[in-house]
């Protein structure tokens, strides 16, 4: 049974998107994964498909998939970079991203071709707000 | 209450392998009368490292394993979309009878006049319970008939020199239409449904174009309601050059009550497995013919069984057609099991959808005070509810689910159609007697009490069966798929 | 009506629980334009005993072992099964369920279909196995569809052997016709195995398929196959119509395949004119994720008991759905658990014997139609099947045989115009010295 919303972590020091992900700035780098609330709705997950480094993708790109036994999302880009390196541990681990969304269960980390399109995405009271109204 | 369910003495029993003693064997090998032939040690293998065991063992392993299972045979199976109707046990007997059985399938036709005049038999008594033209008796399966009928609605379209690339698929489909579109290369549009389930013209007006080769609908759709605007809609869609196709997984409902061929339907399939009472074998085989209208009748695959005078035999040469979709002629234990349940029932078939239709809307009205019923109108062979009723107390459509097994039913379909949440889809089909029914609505009554008074009982459930709830998800992360000694 | 159990009591207070005055009352949503108000065209209903009788009329118009002889394989064959295995597969338990959604109460179909995929996977020597496919035929189409998804549609052709059984040839083409693949044809050598020369060079390909042993029977160099096809980073797909083979002969995955796929009918399934058989589908491990169709995997219960379950669904059709690696759903399970009824019947040793036994039959036939004078035109190495080359006016004794419910194989001829006079012949351990030494003295006669 799904989490309430108070039950849910929400960091500050990332930025979120309407469809879950989020984003944080690691130096010039910026490092993707799925938030709390996204991986609570999606139950056990069983299997992360990631893209090949050194792709170039842009804001709103399908980078990927995520799957629970019942389910598979797609995982779409907070911003546009070129991967540089994808989360090789959740071939053999994907669990993690239900029991560490931020740290452990990161998916890619780019390199952003536009900061600009980091700005711009929802802060935690912002997403907060959102998941309210959900 | 009295459950139906109860525990009974159940044997463990290990994996096959476990229980091998190198040196048994369980079948009775003849002595060779021939000389033994060299083979070259070059193509020589190893051969299977299959376990030795006697008959006995056999027996016992397969006897214990089916206690484990579940059947119709056991107790209601009211497994929406599925109809899971009592199977006859006399075509079980007919299927085996030597003729047919032990029918070699390149069999030359003037040996196999009975299989081939079956064969004719059945595709004619599906076209008048369909109201179309002629049938394909070759899908071995509901799938199986979805991509026939997509491969002859690109084959209708090329012969017009047309290459169409989307098809228009309602959010009430059956989950397996995107999948056979997909196989033809078309697009799946999807359609949403009106407030009240089922499809809108407006929509429909709105999505359909020249480059939509037509329209997949499930009818009656699978939250259970029949499609009234279908006339409208197939109209719209032909006026585009477009085809209209039909799942008929769901033509329990309306056997005897609505010929598909007379509301617009350019092509359908029927799953034997459901609707025409064969057993569905935990998996399959199933079979699913396609019956189509006269202008789609070019495109069937081959062979055609025609009468030529008295004697049937199988036509190949059909310039048109678009070719084979089984090596042979698709699942014919399957297709006699049908034949001898249509033969069987003769104008019956109409009661059957009748008591199909009436048990649904029995067990709709006797829950709908308990369950959430997102549709309360009057429905066709199944009902479709929702676990909001059940949301205070976090309880959710699956613990209901497992908790119905505790009371010896099996549970309904649960979370599909997905255009509802949580979804609880029950079809208790036209074999359930009176008692069995009210037996299921009081089990699940008592369940909807137990959700609010005692809600662990629902999630720790079922604790009846053999195994208890199972862990589905290392079994995906880490997927141990063959065994190992 | 006997299956039909509502009394007019039962019909008219469930009408009031309803609130509907007649059963047509409760069809009331449908518009009077749909309703059908005629009576359906069927013959009037029979009783049991007259439908045993028609249909053991209709039974009696087919030729059936033993009062008739076939000696026709071309993917079905005649194999003994033991009493056991319909016995054990009539148990309702088995039959009479549906596909294992609630793993609770379906362990008996799940670790069925788990010691399906490891004997399945064991003989073809291969390290994953579905839970079946439709048939052979759609099965190799299927094979085909995946090598291409897996070659992510950069790579579209596939490179498909003649000597693959025509009707499996014919599906896949219907199969792949609304798509933009490529599909060539490979020619076959004197020996009857396929010539792989064609291969070399393309640089589109994404699958090599051959069968072994083919429709003439012979076994191919599986081996040779493999490396061809890996050489040109495509996929071997190895198909077969008689599994039983592999109980004598090196598998499919001792030799490099990478699917092997094909039919299963021979292990322990009634004939049936052609269905219900079985597509047994198998794979290596790494290409689990592309494969079609539904898989059983082991895990354990709440209690820490072993169990099993659905595994991998996120690859299916119901929930991928248009991006799903196939649209099967239902699949030919029940065939699937009598296959391994008959494995475990026959064991590790029982196989052996009775593949050598199938063998040992055919060379003693093949033998005595050379002794007769007769051309074996190929020189491969053959299983229970192999192609027989007749005087020219044989068709008319053949013909002869049929009327005296008698078939000696079939003719090649309309799949492979350029062999006029040959027949596939078949001979298996249902065949008696007896019957071979007849059959050979009618077509030298």
């Amino acid at each position: 049974m799904a989490k309430e919303i108070s039950e849910l972590t929400l960091q500050d020091d990332v930025r979120y998107t309407e469809d879950h992900e989020w984003a944080r700035k690691e130096g010039g780098a910026v490092k993707i994964g799925i938030s709390d609330y996204a991986q609570d709705q999606l139950g056990d997950i069983v299997f992360v498909e990631l893209p090949e480094v050194d792709s170039e993708l842009e804001k709103g790109d399908e980078f990927g998939t995520v799957e629970s036994t019942k389910a598979v999302s797609e995982l779409y880009m907070p911003l546009g970079g070129k991967v540089v390196a994808v989360n090789e541990a959740l071939a053999d681990d994907p669990e993690q991203v239900n029991k560490d969304p931020y740290s452990g269960g990161w998916m890619v980390e780019i390199e952003p071709s536009d900061p600009a399109e980091f700005d711009a995405m929802m802060d935690k009271d912002a997403y907060l707000e959102m998941l309210k109204g959900l | 209450m009295k459950v139906a369910g109860t525990t009974g003495l159940i044997m463990n029993e290990p994996l096959l392998w476990e229980k091998s003693k190198k040196g048994r064997c369980g079948i009775s090998i003849p002595e060779s009368d021939v000389p033994s032939a060299p083979l070259d040690a070059e193509f020589e293998g190893e051969g299977p490292d299959f376990p030795d065991l006697s008959e006995v063992d056999v027996v016992r392993h397969f006897t214990r394993l089916s206690q484990w299972n579940f059947g119709v045979d056991t107790g209601m199976y009211p497994l929406g979309s599925c109809t899971m109707k009592y199977n006859p046990k006399i075509n079980e007997k007919i299927a085996a009878m030597p003729g047919f059985a032990g029918a070699h399938p390149m069999l030359p036709p003037e040996l196999s006049q009975g299989t081939l005049q079956l064969m004719y038999e059945l595709e004619g008594f599906l076209n008048e319970i369909t109201g179309m033209d002629a049938t394909t008796l070759q899908p071995a399966a509901g799938a199986h008939g979805e991509l026939t009928a997509m491969l002859l609605f690109y084959a209708y379209h090329k012969s017009k020199g047309e290459k169409r690339s989307k098809i228009l698929i309602p959010d009430t489909a059956h989950g397996t239409n995107p999948a056979s579109a997909t196989l033809c290369g078309y697009e799946s549009i999807p359609l949403e449904s009106g407030e009240d389930g089922i499809l809108t013209v407006e929509r429909v007006a709105e999505l359909m174009d020249e480059d939509t080769a037509g329209i997949m609908v499930t009818n009656p759709n699978t939250l259970g309601l029949f499609e009234e605007n279908i006339k409208k809609i197939a109209e719209i869609v032909h006026d585009k050059g477009g085809l209209v196709y039909c799942d008929g997984a769901n033509m329990n409902a309306v056997m005897g009550v609505v010929k598909m061929g007379a509301i617009g339907i350019d092509a359908i399939h029927l799953n034997l497995h459901k609707t025409f009472s064969t057993p569905h074998g935990g998996g399959g085989p199933g079979s699913g013919p396609v019956c189509v209208k006269k202008h789609l009748e070019p495109f069937l695959p081959v062979p055609r069984v025609t009468k030529d005078g008295d004697r049937y035999v199988f036509q190949y040469d059909r310039p048109d057609s678009i070719g084979k979709i089984h090596a042979f002629y698709g699942n014919y234990g399957i297709q006699i099991r049908a034949y001898s349940y249509i033969l069987t029932m003769g104008q019956d078939l109409k009661r059957a959808s009748q008591y199909a239709v009436l048990s649904a809307n029995y067990i709709k009205e006797k829950l709908k005070d308990v369950l959430h019923l997102p549709y309360d109108r009057p429905c066709m062979h199944e009902c479709v509810f929702t676990d909001k009723n059940q949301e205070p107390y976090k309880i959710t459509t699956l613990d209901m689910a497992k908790r119905l097994i505790d009371y010896g039913f099996h549970p309904p379909t649960i979370y599909f159609p997905l255009v509802v949440h949580g979804s609880i889809m029950i079809e208790p089909t036209d074999t359930e007697p009176k008692e069995n029914l009210d037996q299921f609505i009081e089990a699940f009554r008592s369940i909807a009490r137990e959700a609010a008074e005692n809600p662990d009982l629902l999630r720790e459930a079922p604790t009846v069966p053999k195994v208890r709830r199972l862990d589905e998800a290392t079994a995906a992360r880490k997927p141990v798929l063959c065994g190992v000694n | 009506m006997r299956y039909l159990p509502h009394t007019s009591e039962d019909v008219a207070e469930m009408l009031q629980a309803v609130g509907a005055q007649s059963l047509d009352d409760l069809f009331s949503t449908i518009p009077k334009d749909c309703r059908f108000t005629g009576d359906l065209n069927l013959p009037p209903a029979m009783t049991e005993w007259d439908l045993t009788n028609h249909m053991a009329e209709l039974a009696g118009r087919m030729a059936a072992w033993p009062e008739c002889k076939v000696f026709v394989g071309a993917g079905s064959y005649s194999h003994n099964i033991p009493a056991s295995v319909p016995y054990l597969l009539s148990r309702s338990e088995f039959s009479t369920a549906y596909t294992p959604y609630q793993p609770e109460i379906s362990q008996g179909t799940l670790q069925a279909i788990f010691e399906y995929q490891t004997l399945a996977s064991r003989l073809l020597g291969m390290e994953v196995a579905n839970a079946s496919m439709y048939d052979g035929a759609s099965a190799l189409a299927e094979a085909l569809l995946m090598a291409i998804r897996i070659a992510r549609g950069k790579k579209t052709t596939v490179a498909v052997s003649k000597l693959i059984h025509p009707m499996y040839r014919q599906v896949v083409r219907t199969y792949f016709d609304p798509t933009d693949y490529k599909i060539v044809e490979l020619d076959y050598l004197p020996d009857g195995s396929t010539d792989l020369s064609a291969v070399e060079g393309m640089d589109d390909l994404a699958a090599v398929a051959v069968q072994s042993p083919n429709f003439f029977g012979c076994v191919e160099n599986i081996q040779a196959v493999s490396d061809a096809a890996h050489r040109h980073k495509a996929l071997s797909v190895i198909g077969f119509t008689e599994p039983l083979a592999y109980g004598l002969f090196k598998s499919p995955g001792s030799q490099g395949a990478d699917i092997a796929c094909g039919e299963g009918q021979s292990l322990g399934i009634p004939q049936s004119y052609g269905g219900p058989g079985l597509g047994m589908f198998t794979a290596l491990q790494k290409y689990v994720r592309s494969m079609p169709g539904r898989l059983i995997g082991q895990t354990t219960d709440k209690d820490g008991e072993r169990g099993f379950v659905l595994t991998l669904a996120t690859r299916e059709q119901h929930i991928r759905r248009e991006k799903a690696t196939s649209n099967i759903c239902s699949n030919q399970g029940l065939c699937a658990t009598m296959t391994t009824m008959y494995m475990a019947s026959l064991g590790g040793t029982g196989i052996r014997k009775v593949a050598r036994l199938n063998r040992d039959k055919a060379e003693y036939m093949k033998s005595e139609l050379k002794k007769a004078g007769l051309e074996i035109p190929f020189e491969r190495p053959t299983f229970n099947e192999f192609v027989v080359k007749f005087p020219e006016g044989y068709e008319s004794t053949y013909q002869k045989l049929i009327d005296r419910q008698i078939v000696a194989g079939i003719p090649l001829e309309c799949h492979y115009p350029e062999l006029a006079d040959h027949y596939l012949l078949c001979v298996t351990e249902t065949h008696s010295k007896a019957d071979i030494d007849a059959l050979v003295k009618e077509v030298t006669a």
